[in-house]
């Protein structure tokens, strides 16, 4: 609160002093100005040729037809019923993972904050690991669950060996097991990107609670919860467009098999010589970019809400 | 009323419930939630471990013989597969081509988001915003978005321009890393009062590029070191970009050698989860360091 | 302020009072009763509704706290009595355990030892929700999601007063503290000192039998802090709540308290209404912790002492000895020219710097004479003097030698 306080007292002498002495000096300023342009120029050019340009491909591609002009034929293939079950399938194993990768890892920041040293090992320790377990994806992610419940892996021997089970070596590829694999950097990311909410919880507030009266269930529910809930529902929907725009793990997984959107935008590109994949790929990607970027305003829109208060 | 405090009045009471301890209802509490701590924490981190204590035990002991042999770790360090019957070749190739991308890219990286970003947190806010906006985007598209668009340039930039060596993927990994190093140098930018100090130094005659190289760097170190740290572990991870390009580096190597061999992949993936680790690790006790020497002062 | 105190006013009043006398009493039986099984019901039973809201009585007896992992008491055998409606400053430099001492009270803090009594009744096993007390924290402790009147509302509401009566409490609380036109503010778009007003606000809405303050001043401006500790003691004199008021600034603590507790190593020092406190300190840390002192070299019978050739008065308890520290202060000391002195009493000193104080002056001296450096632990003996503006001689200027003689009143020898 203070730190907001002392960062408008400077914003707002900054925004003051130039217009006070603009009259004298506005042909500085505007050199001033130019300046500060051409040094972000770089910038700008930079992203413009590596973001925005193949950005505006896919999404000029997915209204093109062959002679470059514009149509909504490629648009059919977007509701074949295997591109529609491979969405389907995309946005479950995202939301599932997300839910479980959310909880779990909430609560795991929950736990590495309450009576802990901001500075203890353990946290930092634990804050380390899953910066690089949340990185953790692709191939190496892959061979980790291979090795441990794959045909030969050493989970499934385990079992066997335990109980004379066997654990079906497809079970991986399932939706339950994608899942399982997509936790394996969800909550991770959940515990980098929801560590700085939960210790933005004060003390105080549980103190101010007790002694006004309040019980844990009261704490809970009326202070700590609500505060919260902004961040953690937009903590969740980030982890919805991490799992969803996931490709890496799946395609070392399972390279043959287009069960989710990605692999299938990795089929299309490598068929784009197929006159019937035409603008495929782009029109998957375009609906990747539509289905993000729905999630993103929404997790705008709760941050906007809880603006009013943050 | 102005006498010193009323231990007389008290100290008959004083001898009867000095015998009763009082009620540690706050330590009870504390010690619940320690257990309820301990119990997260323990799944948590089981979860978190088991599969990379499987891929050690993989490593170790053949899926199929069922031996124990350290073979696949010899291999790699002695850069000699043939025991096992696996060409390294590939594997060598696609760890230098990363290690090389990942120092290009945080070079590129650094260049182009530093001095921009110091630059615009002093003069403008409107432009430091849209920054903020440009950089944060690719959280938004998917790289397998990005590569769907980056197929066309990357084919033109080979064909006309340059040349299909792996090394031109810098260009796509600096858009890829943007989000994070933005974040950790914005993070560095915001915790020092950048304003102050460019004013300072200039008010006592320094240049410019004085200002800059002996002032802000020196301040902004450390978020300059997270986001090379974080930049170098999000490249010796890429997969996406480099396979769909058809372009060679460590994952894809990874990848190529486990349809082979499994246990030298995966010790090796084993190896470059470790690298992340110490990278990071490093970090934090070089930022605690830091700290630490400045409380001292 | 009648009609919010009648909404406590209950039948279960009357049987509260029962149960109160009952305890005085018979503090042992009621002691185990609290502390058997069901302590938290007892507690509720006695403390419900209680009739002596805003006038609790408080008594601290032997209390000791050890935190975990520390080997020295943050609360040393530490004892307090306040009466009824009384507003006392707990007074300490940061580590004397002052803040320990309030949050146990407020049963934030275990203690290891002792017992604490509200109201005649022992609190001491009922957990911190149930002991009807309201505390005002140092800052930040406004729930950032709901607005002003929401954040006074919620002491009410987890009581389970309906909707409209708690809201119409609330605002009567934000008027007193005249925040009213605020009310649907959120907490971060208020100055701190409006904050700590809301939170004042937030902590009399429950009518607490007992009003903690933990250095509630400390984080804002200087000219806010003044505003605001003098509003705070006007309403705590309208509303009578028993309140305990926890600072390091003496300033404050002299402003507002009906009695300070000066606090040391776990312990109250003394405690003692403001004036007495200053001028018959019992030890010599509360003489040097509250107002400036002169430590001067003298000899003692244990009722008068001797100071520069000057007899004064001792207050009692004062050390006995022919050589002890006389603390005398700045205001008790006479300076006047060499020339217009015909006394024989009285020390040569030099000024070193003249400070104007609007009103008054306060010189900073050095004692000429190496007679006194020795006592001192060979350092030279500073002695500062503070006299009206008009009483300075003409033209004092820095280098000059003045004469200082103490004034006939009662001071500390130790």
């Amino acid at each position: 609160m203070t730190a907001a306080i002392a960062q408008n007292g400077p914003a707002a002498a900054k925004a003051a002093g130039p217009s006070a002495s603009s009259a004298s000096s506005s042909l500085a300023k505007h050199r001033q100005e130019l300046g500060t342009i051409a040094v972000s120029l770089p910038f700008f050019a930079y992203t413009a040729c590596f973001l925005l340009a193949p950005t505006v491909i896919v999404i000029v591609g997915a209204f093109q037809d062959r002679s470059g002009a514009f149509t909504l034929a490629n648009f059919n293939n977007l509701f074949a019923p295997n591109t529609i079950a491979a969405f389907i399938t995309s946005i479950l194993v995202s939301i599932a993972s997300s839910v479980i990768g959310a909880v779990v890892g909430g609560l795991a920041s929950y736990a590495l904050v309450i009576g802990a040293k901001p500075n203890g090992l353990l946290r930092r320790m634990v804050s380390a690991i899953s910066s690089v377990l949340a990185q953790f994806g692709g191939v190496m992610l892959a061979f980790a669950f291979i090795a441990t419940i794959g045909i030969n892996g050493i989970g499934t021997m385990l079992i066997k060996t335990l109980t004379g089970y066997t654990v079906n070596p497809n079970w991986l590829s399932s939706l339950p097991g994608l899942i399982t694999i997509y936790c394996y950097f969800q909550i991770p990311l959940m515990i980098i990107i929801f560590l700085p909410a939960v210790d933005s919880i004060r003390p105080q507030w549980r103190e101010a609670c007790e002694s006004l009266g309040g019980n844990t269930f009261q704490y809970w529910t009326r202070v700590a919860l609500p505060i919260l809930a902004p961040r953690f529902i937009s903590a969740f929907l980030l982890l919805f467009a991490s799992a969803f725009s996931a490709y890496a793990t799946a395609a070392a997984l399972f390279s043959q098999r287009s069960i989710l959107v990605p692999l299938m935008i990795q089929g299309a590109m490598r068929n784009e010589m197929d006159a019937n994949q035409q603008g495929f790929a782009q029109v998957l990607a375009f609906a990747m970019i539509v289905v993000v970027a729905i999630v993103m305003l929404l997790s705008h829109a709760v941050e906007k809400r809880a603006g009013r208060w943050q | 009323m102005n006498e010193t405090s009323a231990t007389t009045e008290t100290t008959a009471v004083a001898g009867e419930t000095s015998a009763v301890k009082p009620p540690q209802l706050r330590a009870a509490r504390v010690r619940k939630q320690s257990i309820i701590k301990f119990v997260i924490l323990f799944v948590t981190l089981a979860f978190l471990f088991v599969p990379l204590l499987a891929m050690l035990i993989f490593t170790l002991r053949h899926p199929l013989s069922g031996r124990w042999s350290a073979a696949p770790w010899i291999a790699i360090f002695t850069g000699n597969g043939e025991s096992l019957g696996a060409d390294l070749t590939v594997l060598w190739q696609g760890l230098g081509t990363s290690l090389a991308l990942s120092v290009v890219t945080v070079v590129l990286m650094l260049l182009l988001l530093v001095p921009t970003m110091v630059i615009v947190h002093i003069r403008s806010k409107a432009l430091e915003r849209a920054i903020e906006w440009v950089a944060t985007l690719p959280l938004t598209i998917p790289a397998i978005v990005l590569v769907v668009g980056l197929g066309p340039i990357y084919r033109w930039l080979s064909a006309d321009v340059l040349n299909t060596n792996p090394i031109w993927l810098c260009f796509a990994y600096v858009i890829l890393v943007m989000p994070f190093a933005f974040r950790a140098i914005a993070v560095g930018l915001n915790s020092i009062d950048v304003k102050t100090l460019v004013e300072a130094s200039r008010s006592l005659g320094a240049s410019w590029p004085k200002v800059f190289f002996r002032v802000i760097i020196p301040n902004l170190w450390q978020s300059i070191l997270s986001a090379s740290f974080i930049s170098i572990a999000v490249v010796l991870g890429e997969y996406t970009v480099a396979s769909l390009l058809g372009r060679m580096n460590l994952q894809v190597a990874l990848y190529q050698l486990g349809q082979s061999n499994s246990q030298i992949s995966t010790a090796m993936s084993l190896l470059a989860l470790l690298f992340g680790v110490v990278l990071l690790v490093a970090l934090d006790l070089i930022s605690d360091a830091m700290r630490k020497s400045k409380e001292g002062k | 302020m009648t009609a919010e105190r009648n909404i406590a006013t209950t039948p279960i009043a009357a049987s509260a009072a029962a149960a109160e006398d009952a305890f005085k009493n018979d503090p042992t039986a009621t002691l185990e009763g609290v502390r058997g099984k069901d302590v938290t019901k007892a507690a509720k039973a006695l403390l419900k509704d209680s009739a002596k809201r805003g006038g609790g009585s408080i008594q601290m007896q032997d209390v000791v706290k050890i935190y975990p992992g520390a080997h020295k008491r943050a609360l040393d055998d530490f004892n307090l009595d306040i009466k009824p409606g009384e507003m006392v400053v707990l007074l300490g430099g940061s580590g004397c355990g002052k803040s320990t001492a309030l949050r146990s009270l407020a049963g934030l803090e275990d203690i290891q030892g002792g017992r604490i009594m509200v109201g005649g009744q022992d609190v001491t096993g009922v957990p911190v929700n149930k002991r009807e007390m309201a505390m005002v924290f140092q800052a930040y402790s406004l729930f950032p999601h709901m607005t002003a009147l929401e954040n006074v509302e919620f002491g009410l509401e987890v009581r389970g007063v309906g909707k409209e009566e708690r809201r119409k409490v609330a605002m009567e609380q934000l008027e007193l503290v005249g925040l009213a036109d605020q009310a649907k503010k959120y907490t971060q778009q208020m100055s701190g000192g409006q904050q700590q007003r809301v939170a004042l606000a937030r902590a009399l809405a429950i009518k607490p039998r007992v009003l903690l303050l933990d250095e509630p001043l400390s984080a804002l401006d200087a000219k806010v802090r003044v505003q605001l500790r003098d509003q705070i003691r006007r309403i705590q004199l309208s509303t009578g709540t028993t309140t305990v008021f926890v600072t390091h600034d003496q300033e404050e603590a002299l402003a507002v308290a009906d009695r300070i507790g000066v606090m040391n190593k776990g312990k109250i020092e003394q405690i003692a209404a403001p004036q007495d406190l200053y001028q018959r300190p019992a030890t010599e840390y509360v003489a040097t912790f509250i107002g400036l002192t002169n430590r001067l070299p003298g000899a003692s019978n244990g009722e008068e002492a001797v100071v520069f050739g000057q007899r004064l008065p001792l207050i009692s308890g004062s050390a006995k000895g022919d050589s002890v520290a006389v603390l005398v202060r700045p205001e008790n000391l006479a300076l006047s020219l060499p020339g217009q002195n015909d006394s024989k009493v009285g020390e040569h000193a030099r000024v070193e710097v003249i400070h104007f104080l609007g009103s008054l002056v306060r010189v900073d001296t050095v004692i000429t004479s190496g007679e006194f450096q020795r006592w001192n632990k060979g350092e030279q003996l500073k002695v500062t003097v503070q006299l009206p503006a008009n009483e300075l001689p003409a033209g004092l200027a820095s280098g000059d030698d003045v004469i200082i003689t103490p004034r006939p009143v009662a001071a500390l020898a130790c």
